[in-house]
């Protein structure tokens, strides 16, 4: 089962999407660029359709996603937490 | 092999004008607001006859003045609409917007309240319409080659499925309609912020590059003059949020999806103006999901593309909405809404490849009269974008 997908291999974030994870659980992602798979263990539950952070991130990071700028980390994050807009904001308006 | 190649045909209902259109709509317009109660009369009357009200109409003005001409025009020239009866409360706009329509050929008339009152308006529309309804109901349906049928797309309630499953479903289904000659369109001028640079490399000339370049700038302009916040609570919606969505740079990304990987932006239009030839077009528009789609009916667009994540539910009184969902809570919660569902991308269970052909495979089952999920369910949202106050 893919319980997350990302886009291009560089990317910081991946999309979790199955219902039902939770912290502790190791997942298995799908790169859809180059179509392979990798794994993370999930630090925290997170809802289908919501981000896992694939690396450990600091404020003032960008957050890569599509291999390209989404945004930029407000708040510390480990790989295999919940990124979403607790610990990122945009960079725009 | 895809399921459409150069050869393939639709049934469609070839109009005055020439244009192919997949539906077959009497349509009952009010010009305002004031004339929404006898437009719905005659369409009460006259079955068969379709009422498209609206809130808008009384002394707007300039350019907002203009698009709302633009846009009750366009959607009665719209060949999906074989014939209208037009509804104003004076004579002298009503004309304005009749005029318009009788351009294409196709059957109109207008008429005004003022000095007549609802009872005469309603009976004497009520005649026009029941002649115009039943000479549309002997119109057949024949064999037109597929580049004459116009797509155009635009997401709503996205949520990350819509980035990695739904949009590059039809991006699939552009890249494979672009090489056959069709007339494409996306717009949503404010979800491009992010991803403007990928759709600006994307452009066919530099003309068209710089065209596009000045209607995203103006957006962006028009958010900074009135924003109080940086939009985080309507740009991406509170639905986009809750489905994952964090930030406009990344809805964006998973927006322009839907423009494949092949097409090049071949022109652009300001809102509601009629493309003039083939090729994918950028229209400016609202990111709102029936402004945009009413935008798209108005620019002649026949059968529209509505991928989802989160289940917007919206559909177009004169433009078939056929909804794309890559997401399986959705898929499972909302099933009725959903006409294409691609979730099996997600697991590997199907390619981009298949799941572009099913979305196309379920096109040309809509464009020969296979009512789509918001058609059945009563969808008819028809929604006018206005550019600033009224007079």
């Amino acid at each position: 089962m893919n319980h997350f997908v990302l886009h291009d291999a560089r990317d910081t974030v991946a999309v979790v999407v199955v219902e039902g994870v939770k912290a502790g659980m190791t997942l298995n992602g799908w790169i859809m660029d180059e179509d392979r798979m990798t794994t993370i263990d999930a630090r925290q539950d997170i809802p289908i359709g919501h981000k896992v952070a694939l690396k450990d991130m600091a404020p003032g990071d960008t957050v890569v996603k599509y291999g390209i700028d989404m945004g930029k980390v407000v708040a510390p994050i480990k790989a295999g937490e919940h990124a979403h807009v607790h610990n990122i904001k945009t960079k725009r308006w | 092999m895809s399921v459409i190649s150069r050869d393939s045909t639709f049934l469609g209902y070839r109009r005055e004008n020439g244009r192919v259109g997949v539906r077959n709509h009497v349509v009952i317009l009010p010009l305002d607001d004031l004339s929404n109660a006898a437009a719905e009369a005659v369409a009460h009357n006259i079955k068969g006859t379709l009422a498209i009200p609206h809130p808008y109409g009384r002394l707007q003005f300039g350019a907002d003045l203009e698009l709302h001409f633009r846009t009750l025009i366009g959607s009665g020239c719209n060949p999906n609409v074989a014939a209208v009866v037009v509804i104003g409360i004076e004579d002298g706009w009503t004309k304005k917007v009749v005029d318009g329509i009788a351009a294409t050929g196709k059957p109109v008339t207008g008429f005004g309240i003022e000095g007549h009152g609802d009872h005469a308006t309603i009976m004497k529309a009520s005649k026009v319409a029941r002649e115009y309804v039943q000479w549309a109901s002997e119109k057949q349906r024949e064999a037109c080659p597929i580049h004459e049928l116009w797509v155009s797309t635009k997401c709503g309630e996205s949520d990350t499925t819509s980035g990695c499953g739904a949009n590059p479903t039809v991006g699939n289904a552009f890249d494979k309609l672009h090489p056959l000659g069709s007339t494409l369109c996306f717009g949503e001028t404010s979800e491009i912020t992010g991803g403007e640079r990928i759709v600006a490399e994307r452009c066919a000339t530099p003309a068209v590059r710089d065209r596009f370049m000045f209607m995203f700038n103006r957006y962006q302009d028009m958010i900074n003059r009135h924003k109080t916040t940086d939009l985080s609570e309507s740009q991406p919606t509170k639905g986009n949020i809750a489905g994952g969505l964090t930030t406009i740079e990344e809805k964006a990304l998973g927006n322009i999806q839907k423009i494949g990987r092949k097409c090049t932006v071949d022109g652009v239009i300001d809102k509601a103006e009629v493309p003039t030839h083939p090729g994918l077009w950028f229209m400016d528009s609202s990111s709102a999901a029936a402004e945009m789609v009413t935008l798209c009916a108005a620019s002649g667009y026949v059968v529209h593309f509505f991928p989802t994540g989160q289940g917007n539910v919206i559909g177009n009184p004169i433009l078939p909405v056929i909804k794309i969902c890559a997401n399986p809570r959705t898929v499972r919660l909302m099933s009725e809404h959903v006409d294409v569902d691609t979730s099996g991308l997600l697991q590997r269970e199907i390619t981009l490849d298949q799941a572009g052909d099913r979305l196309l495979e379920n096109m040309l089952r809509t464009a020969n009269g296979r009512l789509t999920a918001a058609e059945a369910l009563g969808h008819r949202e028809f929604v006018l974008t206005r550019l600033y106050e009224s007079a």
